[in-house]
């Protein structure tokens, strides 16, 4: 047993911590927020082709690099820790992470190669409840005619759907037990996506309704041998992610906190040499680093193969901590920033908004913590 | 990373837990998750044969080095020990003081006669040990010590002034001392570690009642108290040295069998929740539910402890831990009477409330002694954030 990194590991995570310093700073983030798709093209390109970041998570078989949830993580935190304003999350942790968990062997060998290779964008609906899509399933229906699928229905909440080539819709189909997960490509009649002007503006979200929209049989894309299981695999898999760049999130809070009060003088001394002040900066670390110690540990736990079940509890542990670090660490730094906080131009508004945005995305703390219970007391 | 563990690992677990099914039975039995911090009265002459047994099977000081008794177990080994100890619900520790603070530091600091006359007693289990650290006016700040000593003409010290909070001093033989050598000294500068029979005339224990009834702590009076002249560990005005040192010694080993224990604790108020019914309320079940996800968080803490962190240097998770844990443990102490509900506040002897009314008078203290909550905040703003620091007594 060895809960140290490796030097793989450590590199990866230095390498992402420079590379989003540098390309991912609040001027960057502020200036893709108000571009058309909400990113910067030309980052994106860079983190999918030259930095290969698309294919951590992805099987090598499908071309993907083969590596684990631990350092899909350490390089979350750090996107999340900077805000990276990309396609990422709903290409990697959403999309491929479906395909991987639940989708059929074709669907793989179909979208996988390029996802890995950062060819292509896709995206998954973002449920704010713990079902593991069960929610977003129910609100479209799928019906069969020989050869030829009709969706109609709508998703509330898809992220960076306007930039998607695909995107992967969760739908009913009568007679079945579970949700069937369908590909549908951006372009295509009778889909419609409106881009929602989200508080949080460094990750975009669009409704999405389908009146009819018609598939071939191919583009049902579930196994559905792995799909009961495939759901709670990568519904646990999505929220590990979601933990990480929340954790990200708390640290920048914390560092940007801790630089500010460092020099901001008041009668005349810095701020941080008084004791309330020392002592919520140190409240906030403890948190952190007990996050950290959930979100590494669920990583690890998810990379060395875990029952379902163990899979479900830890990552939601992870994310339940996650959440509530994150929003408490976004308003102390709003707080001890005082005045300038609930400016426009000091950065913690950007993490405070991000903090509450990302608190339900697949289920609140409460929620988890809900269903946290209901394993632990069923015994 | 790597959470599996390996084989030969597997099989010395398997032989502890063996031992330990063996052992801790037929008159033992009755010691099963008793004694340790908050029970420590718990059947203390019982608890010293059990140290005696662990001895004859070579289990206590598993991490010292084979030359002084130990087994010299790696930091891995020491771990599942101190695992399989607490999951098969071995008592409080008696020795813990002798084997975890006085013995590595003589190890580390001690002359090879002190080695000789100190060491084999702690292993063999057959003399235990009180800290003598705090004082009424050293606590937070414990630099402040104004216990005196002085040699005599005859090579021999002695000792005048009071300790206090000295956990089973009425259960041990000796005695380590922080106390004042060079009169007029200040703060780290002029003390001495000094090593003293309890049993002698010039001292007087006097227990302290706690909230929850027991008095596992003491005040210990020193009035001409003798210490021999060959049993000061280190240099005379060099005691502060001595004991930074020992506070060094607490390495996480036993972190994570103190972990166990929390989690039968745990599961003691996952009963009791059951049992009445409690288990249904909403917000009972977000608690539970928040109190396992702090199990999960010190576990792989603990981990993350044990790998060395991210190397040398800061050791953030190490410096979090003590607040983390003290918090989380008090928590669940109001988490468990709240489960009790009315039944709580009525005295019992009932096996299912009585260790929960220990854990939630008890844990108040988890967050006082070893380093306040405020203390532990200051360390962690200044040694994990780089902020200024408070005033520090006059070196």
């Amino acid at each position: 047993m060895n809960f140290a990194f490796t030097e793989d590991q450590v590199m990866i995570r230095d390498a992402a911590r420079s590379f989003l310093a540098e390309e991912s700073g609040s001027a960057a983030v502020r200036a893709a927020m108000s571009g058309e798709h909400g990113f910067d093209a030309g980052v994106w390109q860079r983190i999918g082709s030259e930095l290969g970041w698309c294919g951590i998570p992805v099987a090598e078989e499908y071309g993907g690099l083969g590596l684990g949830a631990v350092e899909l993580v350490l390089v979350l935190e750090q996107m999340g820790r900077q805000l990276l304003c990309a396609p990422y999350f709903s290409t990697v942790c959403l999309a491929a992470n479906l395909l991987a968990q639940l989708g059929s062997e074709q669907a793989r060998r179909r979208f996988l190669p390029a996802i890995a290779e950062g060819r292509l964008c896709l995206t998954a609906p973002l449920d704010s409840g713990v079902e593991d899509w069960h929610e977003a399933a129910a609100l479209v229906q799928a019906n069969r005619k020989g050869e030829v699928w009709t969706l109609s229905g709508h998703c509330p909440r898809v992220p960076d759907a306007g930039a998607a080539d695909w995107l992967l819709i969760f739908a009913w189909v009568e007679g079945e037990r579970l949700p069937a997960l369908f590909a549908v490509p951006r372009e295509i009649s009778g889909l419609d996506i409106k881009p929602l002007e989200g508080w949080d503006a460094t990750r975009r979200f669009s409704s999405i309704s389908l009146g009819g929209v018609t598939l071939p049989a191919e583009d049902r894309i579930d196994d559905a041998l792995r799909l009961e299981d495939g759901l709670s695999r990568a519904a646990a898999l999505t929220r590990l992610a979601i933990a990480a760049e929340q954790l990200g999130v708390a640290q920048q809070c914390l560092d940007l906190t801790v630089a500010y009060t460092a020099t901001r003088k008041q009668f005349g001394r810095a701020i941080a040499s008084f004791q309330a002040v020392k002592h919520r900066c140190a409240e906030m670390m403890v948190r952190i680093e007990a996050t950290r110690s959930a979100v590494y540990g669920a990583a690890a736990l998810a990379a060395g193969g875990s029952t379902t079940d163990a899979q479900a509890i830890e990552c939601a542990v992870a994310r339940t901590l996650a959440a509530d670090t994150c929003f408490f660490c976004a308003q102390e730094a709003i707080q001890l920033h005082g005045g300038v906080g609930f400016t426009w131009e000091y950065d913690p508004q950007l993490y405070f908004k991000r903090a509450q945005a990302s608190s339900h995305w697949l289920g609140n703390a409460d929620a988890l913590r809900e269903r946290i219970a209901r394993a632990l007391l069923a015994a | 990373m790597n959470l599996q563990p390996s084989t030969t690992d597997e099989a010395f677990r398997a032989e502890v837990a063996e031992w330990m099914r063996r052992h801790l039975s037929g008159r033992f039995e009755s010691l099963r998750h008793r004694g340790g911090p908050g029970d420590e009265e718990a059947d203390p002459v019982l608890r010293k044969e059990w140290e005696r047994e662990l001895a004859a099977g070579r289990w206590t000081c598993v991490g010292w080095p084979a030359e002084h008794g130990g087994r010299g177990l790696s930091i891995e080994q020491q771990v599942i020990f101190h695992e399989e100890y607490a999951r098969a619900g071995g008592p409080g520790r008696m020795g813990h003081i002798g084997e975890g603070l006085i013995g590595p530091t003589l190890i580390a600091f001690g002359s090879e006669a002190q080695k000789r006359r100190f060491l084999p007693g702690i292993v063999a289990g057959t003399e235990y040990w009180a800290q003598g650290y705090s004082e009424p006016g050293a606590g937070s700040d414990l630099a402040n010590v104004q216990t005196r000593c002085w040699q005599e003409a005859d090579g021999s010290w002695r000792v005048q002034g009071q300790k206090v909070w000295t956990s089973l001093a009425h259960e041990s033989e000796w005695i380590f001392v922080l106390a004042r050598s060079e009169p007029g000294s200040k703060g780290r500068n002029g003390l001495s570690f000094l090593l003293l029979p309890l049993a002698q005339p010039g001292v007087r224990i006097q227990p302290i009642r706690q909230m929850g009834g027991g008095s596992e702590f003491n005040e210990v009076f020193f009035d001409g108290a003798a210490a021999e002249a060959g049993h000061l560990v280190g240099k005379p005005g060099e005691g502060w040295k001595v004991a930074m040192g020992l506070l060094e010694f607490e390495r996480g080993v036993s972190t994570l069998g103190q972990q166990m224990h929390f989690a039968y604790e745990f599961d003691l108020v996952v009963k009791a929740a059951q049992a009445n019914g409690s288990a249904a309320n909403p917000q009972v079940r977000q608690r539970i539910a928040q109190a396992w996800c702090g199990l999960r968080v010190m576990r792989y803490n603990a981990l993350r402890m044990l790998s060395g962190g991210e190397g040398p240097g800061l050791k953030r998770e190490a410096l979090i831990y003590k607040y983390y844990w003290s918090n989380w443990h008090r928590e669940l102490g109001k988490l468990a009477l709240d489960v009790l509900g009315p039944a709580g506040d009525v005295v019992s002897d009932d096996p299912r409330i009585r260790p929960l009314q220990q854990l939630f008078f008890f844990s108040r203290a988890d967050t006082i002694y070893a380093g306040t909550n405020e203390i532990q905040l200051n360390l962690i703003a200044e040694r994990g954030l780089d902020m200024p620091r408070e005033p520090r007594p006059t070196a």
